[in-house]
């Protein structure tokens, strides 16, 4: 697809999908639209890291929960506004990811060792917010509700719809702007021969840390949201590890390195979770189990996830570990 | 400031703990040395032999020192099974996908368990779980210095089937030079699923020794996984001396930090270490070259 194509799909896309709060009355359909767009958002946060950098992270909980907890903490400690808090905290998120970026890629640590040091920094992140006494320690943070749009707390779903449609529209319009800029051809180069894209002048370093803090960015958003949606949070939940999972089983599920990919493995991970609650009912674990199969299915059988799969089948080509922008643009 | 009264026996608690913790790194050692991959389902293939062991002793009253019989073949088959039918077909090349598999792997075996056995913690009920030995004035569980002997004995037994048998042989010809050791006659996938089982079944010791002193529910694999790799990681990926030191200054640390820092901040020291030597020393203190 070429790029302004995709643009223009991109905005039908997230056209239709704001129709949504229009044609859906029942507040708990649209909460499956809005927890969707979240995960999208998550998942597309990843992308611009481990799709399109190459750099498989385990621990996007350290921006996701930095995130939640700078709009939680500038609330309750300090009584700041949770917007200026939503901007606060997508920053704090960022320069988490700066810190984590120059500690590991300033030492050349690369794959496996990457991912599991991300792992550690989330897990020192978790121990930290359970130790010291302004995130509430153990006990976690409930933030005083007080419905208003002034105060990020809508009186109706609608109102939530909104914010996240707005922050996921954004990240995914980032994405694009990547894939068509001189910094993703960069970062997409490093992503497929680090060395190569070494001796040809990229800077992998300076590459890299733009990916981990844009990816920060964005994964703070979504733990602003969280925050504000739900109003709680303790260490497990901003720190643990089901966001770090969530965050990278939807770009893998919906395609790694592709601007839809996320979109589609929200659809797909929400839309199974859904179905596995009216088929199997509310089980405990059986829906993370059908994750677990579907990630290693993926990885297994269909590496470039289902929009792979999808210009597989279109084109009729056999799939390669390629993914399409990387031929395109790179 | 404590003073040595507690301090010596706290040291000494944390040796034990340690050597439990070498017993399941030395597992995860074992498959990184020779399959070159992070297994990231350890710890809940650590908690299935956990389940393992306790319903051998919940149904039909077998003891789990007698467990180690049972436990550790299966586990071997279990390993086997899975590095040939997944894991080993998962790399399309990269070292990611496998972390990935095994993740997806962890993330299945941990759900079902808690779909089949709910979260209730779980323990043993030994006549020895509460004995206790006396070593240098400190009171040790019996059942720790137990799995702390175990540990030595089940690294001494690892040496000695690494550098004395045939299997060790194929084993460390794959890990050094894969197309030579094929060329030679030695069938890749078997030797990989050998490791792979050998490495899980490590995890079957590990489930029996363990269990007397400690519980098992759903999540338990979760905490020993990143201690696992911390411990991997410090004495060396592929090494099992270094799996031992590794694992005995592991349970010094966390008994130290949770003495002079609190239970709570007490984990920190394992992961602050983990990061550090990762960035500063990734061979680890007995690894050989980067």
């Amino acid at each position: 697809m070429k790029s302004t194509n995709k643009l223009l799909v991109l905005i039908v896309v997230f056209g239709l999908i704001a129709l949504a709060p229009l044609l859906i009355t029942q507040e708990s359909l649209l909460n499956i639209v809005i927890m969707t767009l979240y995960a999208a958002l998550l998942g597309q946060a990843w992308n611009i890291l481990g799709g399109y950098g190459g750099q498989v992270s385990f621990g996007h909980a350290a921006y996701f929960g930095t995130g939640a907890y700078t709009v939680a903490v500038l609330q309750i400690q300090f009584g700041i506004n949770p917007w200026i808090g939503l901007a606060v905290g997508g920053f704090a998120a960022s320069a988490v990811g700066a810190f984590i970026g120059f500690c590991t890629f300033r030492y050349g640590l690369r794959g496996s060792y990457f991912a599991l040091v991300t792992l550690a920094f989330a897990e020192v992140l978790r121990i930290l917010s359970n130790s010291v006494d302004f995130t509430g320690a153990g006990v976690g943070l409930l933030i005083p509700l007080e419905r208003s749009a002034a105060n990020f707390q809508f009186l109706t779903k609608a109102g939530f719809f909104w914010v996240i449609w707005a922050m996921t529209f954004a990240a995914f319009l980032t994405v694009w702007k990547i894939g068509n800029s001189r910094f993703g051809a960069q970062l997409m180069a490093v992503r497929d021969n680090e060395d190569a894209a070494r001796a040809l002048g990229v800077d992998a370093f300076r590459v890299k840390m733009g990916a981990i803090m844009l990816s920060g960015f964005f994964a703070g958003l979504a733990g602003v949201f969280y925050a504000q949606y739900f109003l709680y949070l303790d260490p497990y939940i901003a720190y643990g590890a089901a966001i770090s999972v969530e965050s990278l089983l939807v770009p893998i599920i919906g395609g790694m390195g592709t601007l839809f990919g996320p979109l589609l493995g929200a659809a797909a991970l929400h839309g199974l979770s859904e179905l596995s609650r009216a088929v199997i009912g509310d089980a405990p674990g059986i829906s993370l189990v059908l994750y677990g199969v579907l990630l290693v299915i993926m990885v297994l059988f269909v590496p470039r996830g289902l929009a792979g799969l999808s210009s597989h089948l279109r084109v009729g080509k056999p799939a390669t570990p390629k993914t399409e922008e990387g031929k395109g643009h790179a | 400031m404590p003073d040595s009264a507690i301090i010596i026996p706290s040291i000494l608690n944390g040796l034990t703990t340690g050597g439990l913790y070498a017993l399941v790194a030395l597992g995860l050692t074992l498959i990184y040395g020779v399959l070159h991959i992070i297994n990231f389902a350890h710890g809940a293939l650590l908690m299935l032999g956990l389940y393992a062991v306790y319903f051998l002793n919940a149904q039909f009253g077998i003891d789990p020192y007698v467990a180690l019989l049972i436990v550790p073949p299966a586990m071997f088959a279990l390993g086997y099974g899975l590095q040939r039918g997944i894991i080993g077909r998962a790399s399309h090349g990269r070292d990611e996908n496998i972390l990935l598999v095994t993740l997806g792997l962890s993330i299945i075996i941990e759900n079902l368990a808690l779909f089949f056995f709910r979260s209730d913690t779980r323990t043993v009920d030994t006549p020895y779980s509460f004995d206790v030995i006396e070593i240098f004035g400190a009171f040790l569980p019996y059942p720790k210095v137990v799995a702390f002997v175990g540990a030595l004995v089940t690294a001494a037994l690892l040496w000695l089937l690494m550098s004395h048998t045939d299997l060790g042989r194929a084993i460390r010809a794959l890990a050094k030079e894969r197309k030579g050791a094929q060329l030679v006659g030695i069938d890749a996938d078997h030797v990989f699923a050998m490791s792979f089982g050998l490495g899980v079944a490590c995890l079957g010791v590990a489930a029996c020794l363990l269990l007397p002193s400690y519980y098992v529910n759903p999540q338990v694999g979760g905490g020993f996984v990143l201690i696992a790799f911390t411990i991997v990681v410090l004495g060396g990926m592929g090494s099992f001396v270094g799996a031992l030191v590794g694992g005995l200054i592991i349970g010094v640390v966390e008994a130290m930090g949770g003495l002079f820092l609190g239970e709570s901040l007490g984990q920190l020291g394992i992961f602050v270490i983990f990061i550090l030597v990762l960035i500063f020393r990734p061979t680890g203190l007995f690894g050989a070259k980067a």
